[in-house]
């Protein structure tokens, strides 16, 4: 994995609440058995028209918004199903951040394991970020996860909590898997213990 | 005395393997049930990295989203990247030695059906699989969630999971259901009054008397929507129905060792004083019918309602109302029973299940499905088909005008050949009404079983109430 470094991108804003991974990436995805090439068909049925044509007011499809590499979105981003191809597909666009108030729970881990960072900030803050990246490709913002901020476009700065451990995976591009079996022990002395106390496992 | 314990803290105390100081745990998993759609990367991902799979004998296998629900599916399946997609699950469980189901055996069919069906899943367990609605197994006191394909990889790999625990939510049905209601009634009402995001950063213990008389498969409906309301997992404590529900099963304890099992079981519930973040307390005989109107599945209300107006919401929901109303091709004030029905679906892992049939069934009895419209019936697993076709339940479809098909995922995510057309309506006892969930432009409506055989009758919404 990449490590995730201090950047400057255009901010797409997505004002809708409830943006699930059915909307991120259409189920006639997911049959792929890659990781790879999926940000064409992000968001594909908002996108792109029954022709294949693409649908002119979809925030994406703003020349604007062409090579965003931030969302700002509404509330409870990411619900619905648990398919990693959601972020697959952001991150083959070019999406390594998005801000909200919240994400469900299963879409925000797979973010982090997959290089990009999902910010949680209160909804004022939101609301601020939104309507700066109203302002199409004047909406630059940077995001240092190192200093734990994010900077509008006229350089309001903005700072956000994020879990030690995922931060430093981040930055680190950390592949966890090594990690957890340099405590492999661990994982036999528990083994060890199952077996006696519920042998029927 | 030591501090009283929720059922989640529990569980969760249980399968600690590793803490770091910062309080992220490595957690055990009992039980990884895989499917074809989120695992071929994962397997991919050990092969590459030269790893295998630590416990195959905990991990269960089984295609269940691409494969075709029609009974000409033994010549083989017709679409290239599904094929491709079952065949990378029939060889990685090969190559990686664990349990599998092949679609020409009885026993596939919804791997969240199949887990409880086979007795993998049991009391006390850790459960996961790279599908959300994981929450199921919940019902067995275990648990279980969703996890991405990462993740996926992580468990084959060393057979835990990096977590850090979620906070305790108590959902508290009281006193008994009105004729009528069933379970998917309780689990659309709770997150109609939650929110989807309600219960995001919790884990929900659903409790009170109305859980309590709820069957097997009735608690697995409520335990499997509870991603839905947005939380990581939902739970039930094991009783007596429990116990009777796993004793025999293939892979359930035999012997002394059943003997065990149900002893340690037994402590599993949450001490009298545990600490709960979150209390949600719904009185049984205020829960109604009820059917989805928007694309969330918080867009609930009872069926003797009309459809709401985007104005009396608040914030962003107004937007998404709006947006939903236009892609439901429905209008502010409409009554709810004046929506017409296109074509009706009974299955999935929220009401594929033996009970779930029969319910249908029961209203279905000497009646007929309405003329013009589309209505199949997709079982959970083979062995709910054949119990089905025993109990005389499949005549009863079939009689009626259903199609009486092969099991699998079939229309809840429709990425098999099972889908909606654009601007088809209908009714749905899966659990997602996602704008394209069932097909692209399709729109769903969220009902029980009941309530589902009930508009096939008649064509339009209905309260299951008039005909019982």
């Amino acid at each position: 994995m990449d490590k995730f470094e201090k950047f400057s991108g255009i901010a797409a804003p997505m004002p809708l609440v409830n943006i699930d991974t059915d909307m991120i990436i259409p189920k006639q995805f997911l049959k792929t058995i890659k990781r790879s090439g999926l940000g064409i068909n992000a968001f594909a049925e908002m996108r792109y028209n029954s022709d294949g044509s693409e649908v002119g007011d979809f925030v994406l499809n703003k020349s604007a918004y062409r090579e965003a590499s931030i969302l700002v979105a509404g509330d409870n981003f990411g619900c619905g199903s648990s398919r990693e191809h959601a972020p697959w597909a952001l991150s083959d666009f070019g999406i390594k951040v998005v801000v909200s108030t919240s994400f469900a729970d299963i879409f925000f881990n797979n973010c982090f394991k997959n290089g990009m960072l999902p910010i949680i900030l209160p909804e004022e803050q939101v609301e601020i970020l939104m309507n700066d990246a109203e302002k199409g490709s004047n909406a630059r913002m940077e995001v240092d996860l190192e200093a734990q901020t994010i900077t509008s476009s006229d350089g309001s700065v903005f700072s956000f909590d994020v879990d030690p451990f995922k931060k430093h995976c981040l930055l680190n591009g950390l592949d966890d898997i090594g990690l957890t079996m340099e405590k492999s022990s661990s994982i036999e002395a528990f083994e060890k213990k199952l077996v006696i106390e519920q042998p029927w496992l | 005395m030591t501090t009283p314990k929720t059922l989640y803290d529990k569980i969760w105390d249980a399968h600690v393997a590793h803490e770091a100081d910062d309080g992220t745990c490595l957690l055990y998993i009992d039980r990884h049930l895989v499917h074809e759609v989120t695992s071929p990367q994962a397997f991919e991902g050990l092969r590459l990295a030269g790893r295998s799979v630590r416990a195959p004998e905990k991990t269960i296998a089984v295609p269940d989203h691409n494969v075709p629900t029609t009974i000409d599916r033994k010549s083989g399946i017709d679409n290239e990247e599904s094929r491709i997609q079952v065949e990378a699950l029939d060889k990685n469980a090969r190559d990686f030695g664990v349990h599998y189901y092949p679609v020409s055996d009885i026993r596939q069919g919804i791997v969240h059906i199949v887990g409880p069906e086979q007795g993998w899943t049991l009391p006390g367990m850790t459960v996961v699989c790279g599908d959300s609605h994981t929450a199921t197994h919940g019902a067995f006191g275990a648990l279980a969630h969703g996890i991405g394909t990462s993740e996926v990889e992580h468990v084959l790999a060393t057979q835990t999971l990096i977590q850090k625990k979620s906070k305790n939510m108590k959902v508290e049905i009281k006193g008994k259901l009105r004729p009528g209601v069933t379970a998917k009634d309780i689990t659309l009402s709770v997150i109609g009054a939650t929110g989807t995001a309600g219960g995001t950063g919790y884990v929900i213990e659903y409790c009170g008397e109305a859980i309590r008389d709820l069957s097997m498969e009735g608690r697995m409906t409520v335990c499997n929507m509870a991603i839905e309301g947005g939380a990581r997992a939902g739970l039930i404590a094991p009783d007596e129905k429990t116990f009777e529900y796993c004793k025999g099963r293939p892979h359930a304890p035999k012997g002394a060792a059943w003997e065990q099992a149900v002893e340690y079981w037994k402590s599993l519930f949450t001490d009298e004083g545990a600490y709960f973040d979150k209390v949600i307390e719904i009185d049984g005989e205020d829960i109604a019918p009820v059917v989805t109107w928007g694309t969330s599945p918080e867009d609930v209300l009872p069926i003797t309602e009309s459809v709401p107006a985007p104005e009396s919401f608040q914030g962003g929901k107004v937007e998404a109302v709006k947006r939903s109303l236009d892609y439901m091709g429905l209008s502010a004030g409409q009554k709810l029973t004046d929506i017409k029905i296109d074509t009706v679906f009974i299955g999935s892992c929220t009401n594929g299940r033996i009970e779930d049939l029969r319910a249908a069934a029961k209203i279905l009895e000497g009646k007929k499905v309405k003329d013009g419209m589309r209505a199949m019936v997709v079982p959970g697993s083979g062995l709910v088909r054949a119990q089905a076709e025993e109990e005389g339940l499949a005549d009863i479809f079939k009689d009626a005008g259903f199609e009486w098909r092969l099991a699998g995922c079939s229309m809840c995510l429709a990425m098999n050949p099972d889908q909606l057309s654009e601007g088809e309506r209908c009714a749905s006892t899966s659990n997602r009404n996602f704008e394209g969930r069932q097909g692209y432009k399709g729109r769903t409506h969220l009902v029980s079983p009941a309530m589902a055989a009930a508009a096939a009758v008649t064509g339009y919404l209905t309260d299951v109430r008039e005909m019982i």
